[in-house]
């Protein structure tokens, strides 16, 4: 039998506040961004589904948090305005946003989390990312803007008891609060960003906390009956379930917001003003169409077509499979596939090539599952 | 009485008919099991040939031939249960029979305390 890729590397690996926990609940650690991480614990699919139905714990103290503060007011919303293709001066006191940090060809450095927090910013960007992102700032900076690479914690809950487990624990109340905003407030007895977002198409809450109270904060969480830890596995599968972009895959330097499928990240004022790095190519994608687009797949079968399977219509390549897998809750194969826009209409049949056999897929509505989070003026 | 490969495959031979899955190491590390692709009835097997494929959650890893021979029966129930492989991977989650060519050439596969000896070399 072929070993599945999580064999260890000779490379010296970081580990995050947590990692006694994780190897002393008997997680499978492997290498990633870096650190040495979680790939399951129960079981990807007992995790995924935990997530799903009650509240999955996730340590994702591999990212990197930065934090921006300016000397000049607006220096710093201005700065990620030229980073970034989003609306940043328009970010509300508390406010999150998804959005990319674009490069001059107008693929993507990174995708990211900013949130504004009275006079200054709080960016969240991927652990694998975070050089990139770091070489990127230094070589785009603005003597207004400092930039701190913090060294903290970051904890996810994710899940529909999420709310409900994580406040007692908040000082701030977070029932209050509506999807992708977040609070400086008191929690686990110590100073603590919460915010409420994540990744995985549930409700939920991310809590960066400093690296010292992450197994107090843990072993509160994951003592809660309705709480389960989930590793890297079930967060690929849930972020897939969920339509959401995984960095690596499904963008990278040479793919586009617009090609894939996350061009509401740039809102009407800069689609007409730009203003951001690599303008030319995304207002032209805008105006013209993309030369690809990322489409969701699914499969009748259970063959499923992974991340570099070939996509043929009549024989033909028009893309590639850019993630994909078997989703737990969809309960069957789902991927992306980064298509010819000819080949982009839902309910397009694509072949998709799987150990050189033809696997028909057909292209679907995303996400492969309703989004689950908490939006203004829903309870 | 098994054996087993340093690819974590098991044979257990009765007469010339071998019966081959993967070990419960391997289902271990592959994670849940979705689906397992079985070669068809009659095929002829090398050494090495690669004749089944496991989809786990995670990947998709392909199953070597530990012996040569020819395909007598391959375990249908895997088709509506692959997470047979994942309960009982050493015994109902087996995959296929195999009339084997040389009933010897088993002796050259590792016995439970030599693989278990391997296992620590890989940990």
């Amino acid at each position: 039998m072929s070993d599945p890729a999580d064999c260890a590397t000779g490379a010296e690996l970081r580990r995050t506040p947590l990692y006694e926990r994780h190897k002393a609940a008997g997680a499978r650690l492997v290498p990633f961004a870096g650190y040495e991480m979680p790939l399951q614990y129960a079981g990807i699919i007992a995790e995924h589904t935990a997530t799903r139905e009650s509240a999955g714990l996730f340590d994702v103290s591999h990212m990197g948090q930065i934090r921006l503060t300016e000397t000049r007011p607006g220096a710093a919303a201005a700065w990620l305005e030229r980073l970034t293709p989003s609306d940043i001066a328009g970010l509300a006191d508390g406010g999150a946003r998804y959005t990319v940090l674009t490069n001059a060809a107008g693929g993507v450095v990174d995708d990211l989390i900013i949130t504004r927090l009275g006079d200054h910013f709080r960016l969240v960007v991927n652990g694998a990312r975070r050089a990139a992102v770091r070489a990127h700032f230094e070589a785009n900076a603005d003597p207004d803007v400092a930039v701190d690479y913090l060294d903290r914690a970051l904890i996810a809950l994710q899940g529909p008891a999420a709310e409900a487990v994580l406040a007692p624990h908040v000082a701030a109340d977070i029932a209050a609060m509506d999807f992708m905003t977040a609070v400086l407030t008191e929690a686990f007895g110590v100073d603590a960003m919460v915010s409420r977002c994540g990744y995985t198409g549930e409700d939920g809450f991310e809590v960066s906390l400093p690296e010292d109270a992450a197994g107090a904060a843990w072993d509160a969480l994951v003592g809660d009956g309705r709480v389960s830890p989930v590793g890297l596995g079930a967060r690929d599968t849930l972020r897939l379930e969920a339509g959401l972009c995984l960095y690596g895959q499904d963008l990278s330097e040479e793919i586009s917001p617009v090609e894939a499928g996350i061009g509401w990240v740039v809102p009407k004022r800069r689609r007409t003003e730009g203003g951001f790095i690599g303008d030319a190519r995304i207002m032209q994608e805008f105006a013209e169409g993309p030369a690809r687009k990322r489409v969701g797949l699914t499969a009748a079968g259970r063959v499923p077509a992974r991340a570099g399977a070939e996509l043929q219509v009549d024989g033909a390549t028009t893309g590639i499979v850019t993630s994909g897998g078997v989703g737990p809750t969809v309960g069957g194969p789902i991927a992306f596939g980064l298509v010819d826009p000819a080949h982009a209409t839902i309910g397009q049949e694509i072949a998709a090539v799987v150990r050189g056999k033809p696997v028909v897929v057909t292209v679907a509505k995303l996400p492969f599952l309703p989004s689950r989070t908490k939006r203004k003026g829903s309870s | 009485m098994k054996r087993f490969t340093k690819d974590h495959e098991w044979v257990e031979l009765d007469g010339d008919i071998a019966t081959v899955g993967i070990t419960d190491h391997a289902q271990e590390a592959l994670g849940d099991i979705t689906f397992v692709e079985l070669p068809d009835v009659g095929r002829t097997l090398a050494p090495g040939d690669a004749f089944a494929v496991v989809e786990s959650v995670k990947a998709a890893s392909d199953v070597y031939a530990p012996l040569a021979g020819e395909v007598t029966e391959i375990n249908g129930a895997l088709d509506d249960k692959p997470e047979l492989v994942n309960e009982a991977a050493e015994g109902a989650g087996w995959f296929i029979k195999l009339k084997v060519a040389d009933a010897a050439a088993v002796e050259a596969l590792m016995e439970q305390a030599a693989y278990d000896d391997f296992l620590k070399t890989i940990e």
